[in-house]
């Protein structure tokens, strides 16, 4: 018997290897790879045509030169500081919203989502056209409220904001859906407990809601700040990062350098740069979390 | 807890309210495809269209190789979503039920490589793939996506750990193989979440643009996404014909995500809570 099942586990091990090759390969082909060959990229000058040269670290030095480099950061930044504060709230205000039995509650959540599914440069087009300036949908709306509509699009700061709204408006379905699952794993014992104890609807939000959601707030705030980082879409099609390279990111930084000016080794320095600072980021969120996060364990 | 019936109203009215911002563009999109040219540039703008033209879809197609772009998009959504459901599944049927030496730790590395962003890898992808002549072909849309998918992975493997191994101990005893167990009993039992991870793989697929931007330089090798923006690049201001490009684009998705949306938020909730 202890034969059969040694021989049952090692052919076992087989088959848990043969099943997982694909993705392994996958894996090392298309991601440990081209991450090694991003690092190495990064100490050569290389055009893509003719043969690469070592170039110490002087890919570093130009890029760390270039003003573009430092706008692109902080158009990053600053985009990312717009969407993450908004969409957290809206979607986490429709959560609470529908947090409980609701009548048409299939009907809101398949609306609220349909943006998310449809993003794509068809849906960044439609966008372009409710931005136009001078018949654009928004700003006849604005105009309705009493308010004259800025230069969407033309207009540094409008145009992030533009930016801005439109990755809000795709996102907060998706968020929601994700806040909404976290809501129903809070077990209901806690605010029955809560009411019979005298406490408030205020004070069942702030010291119930708030704390036991917070491992679903953390979970959202690291994977917004990421896909805003790597946005790279929207502002190409919406903006082409203009005006005035007000929305030009990091990514578009990226592939200008490498698809445009073919400047491999410094489009390398700055992918690589770009990941230590999401690295960084997300380092500091977990070592933050350990304060404001609360695990129900 | 209970409500007063105005607080629901109040959470209705404002839930009906986002919920025309979040589809307002759409209808927009689709109303202003079907106007005349000189009802678009009317101010106020017509929220009904006054007189249905139907005239700039035709145009759509007659002026770019829109129908080349469905094509090409078609195919490169499903071949990657019939791939990847394939070795997905297959992996994560690995990890969730067959003990294996190290199964932990690659599972491990494997869910950290979905913090990498893709720019850092787009570079050496492009060196790999023109070494390979890939450039200007559908595979380097398909054969990556298809080979490399944590996040698919995950899901499945989610979803597996929650079948008894019960059954896969009966099967074995039958005398049943890994394999035959895998398409058997683990690919029927499921379902839901080979339609959930299904739908999430052709939908991103359909979506894509920096990858078709990067590795596609025909134009009759484009995907319906770069269609769109060179129509843009084209065609400025020519809101009806833009908006019929982007109606093109979008309706197939929004009638497969209105049939299928229950398997769309069901996943996003498994996803999100155990990320």
């Amino acid at each position: 018997m202890a034969r059969t099942r040694s021989k049952q586990g090692r052919s076992d091990q087989w088959w848990g290897y043969l099943f997982i090759t694909p993705q392994i390969l996958g894996l090392l082909a298309f991601t440990l790879f081209p991450v090694v060959t991003s690092l190495y990229l990064c100490f050569v000058h290389w055009d893509f045509t003719s043969p690469a040269q070592a170039a110490g670290l002087d890919n570093f030095e130009t890029i760390f030169h270039e003003e573009l480099f430092y706008k692109g950061i902080v158009n990053t930044f600053l985009i990312a500081i717009g969407v993450v504060p908004m969409t957290v709230l809206l979607s986490l205000a429709l959560a609470l919203l529908t947090n409980g039995k609701m009548r048409g509650l299939a009907i809101y959540k398949a609306a609220l989502f349909l943006p998310m599914v449809t993003s794509s440069a068809a849906v960044i087009l439609v966008w372009y056209w409710i931005y136009a300036p001078d018949i654009g949908l928004l700003n006849y709306f604005l105009g309705k409220l009493g308010v004259k509509g800025p230069d969407w699009l033309t207009e540094p700061f409008w145009a992030r904001a533009a930016i801005v709204l439109m990755l809000t408006w795709q996102g907060m379905g998706y968020y929601y859906i994700i806040f909404l699952a976290g809501l129903k794993g809070i077990p209901r014992d806690y605010y029955e407990a809560a009411e019979i104890d005298g406490a408030n609807p205020l004070q069942r939000f702030l010291r119930i809601t708030v704390p036991l959601l917070s491992p679903t707030t953390f979970f959202i705030v690291v994977t917004m700040l990421i896909s805003c980082f790597n946005a790279f879409q929207e502002p190409f099609i919406l903006t082409k990062g203009g005006p005035n390279f007000s929305t030009y990111n990091i990514v578009m930084y990226v592939y200008d350098l490498a698809f445009r000016y073919f400047r491999m080794g410094e489009a390398a320095v700055v992918s690589v740069v770009m990941v230590a600072i999401i690295g960084l980021i997300t380092f500091i969120q977990f070592r933050l979390s350990r304060r404001w996060v609360t695990y129900l364990d | 807890m209970t409500k007063s019936r105005t607080g629901t109203a109040l959470s209705h009215l404002a839930l009906i309210l986002v919920c025309i911002v979040a589809v307002f563009p759409f209808y927009w999109m689709l109303t202003t495809a079907m106007k005349p040219r000189e009802d678009i540039f009317l101010y106020p703008p017509q929220m009904f269209p006054g007189t249905f033209d139907f005239g700039s879809f035709p145009k759509v197609f007659e002026l770019m190789p829109m129908a080349k772009a469905y094509v090409n998009s078609t195919m490169v959504a499903v071949l990657t979503t019939v791939g990847t459901l394939f070795t997905c599944s297959l992996a994560a049927y690995a990890f969730a039920k067959i003990p294996f030496r190290g199964s932990g730790t690659i599972f491990g590395i494997f869910l950290s490589t979905m913090m990498i962003p893709f720019t850092i890898i787009l570079i050496p992808l492009y060196l790999v793939f023109s070494k390979l002549h890939w450039i200007d072909t559908m595979t380097p849309l398909i054969v990556p996506s298809v080979m490399m998918n944590a996040y698919g992975v995950f899901l499945i493997k989610q979803f597996m750990s929650g079948i008894p191994t019960a059954y896969i101990e009966s099967a074995k005893l039958d005398g049943a193989n890994h394999f035959k167990i895998f398409l058997k009993i683990m690919v029927p039992l499921c379902k839901p979440a080979l339609i959930t991870l299904g739908l999430f793989t052709f939908i991103g697929k359909w979506n894509e643009f920096v990858g078709p931007l990067i590795f596609l330089n025909s134009e009759e090798h484009f995907t319906i996404p770069l269609i769109i923006a060179s129509f843009q690049g084209v065609y400025t201001i020519e809101w009806g014909l833009l908006m019929s490009a982007a109606t093109v684009a979008v309706v197939p998705i929004m009638i497969m995500y209105l049939l299928t949306q229950k398997y769309y938020i069901e996943g996003i909730a498994l996803s999100g809570v155990k990320g």
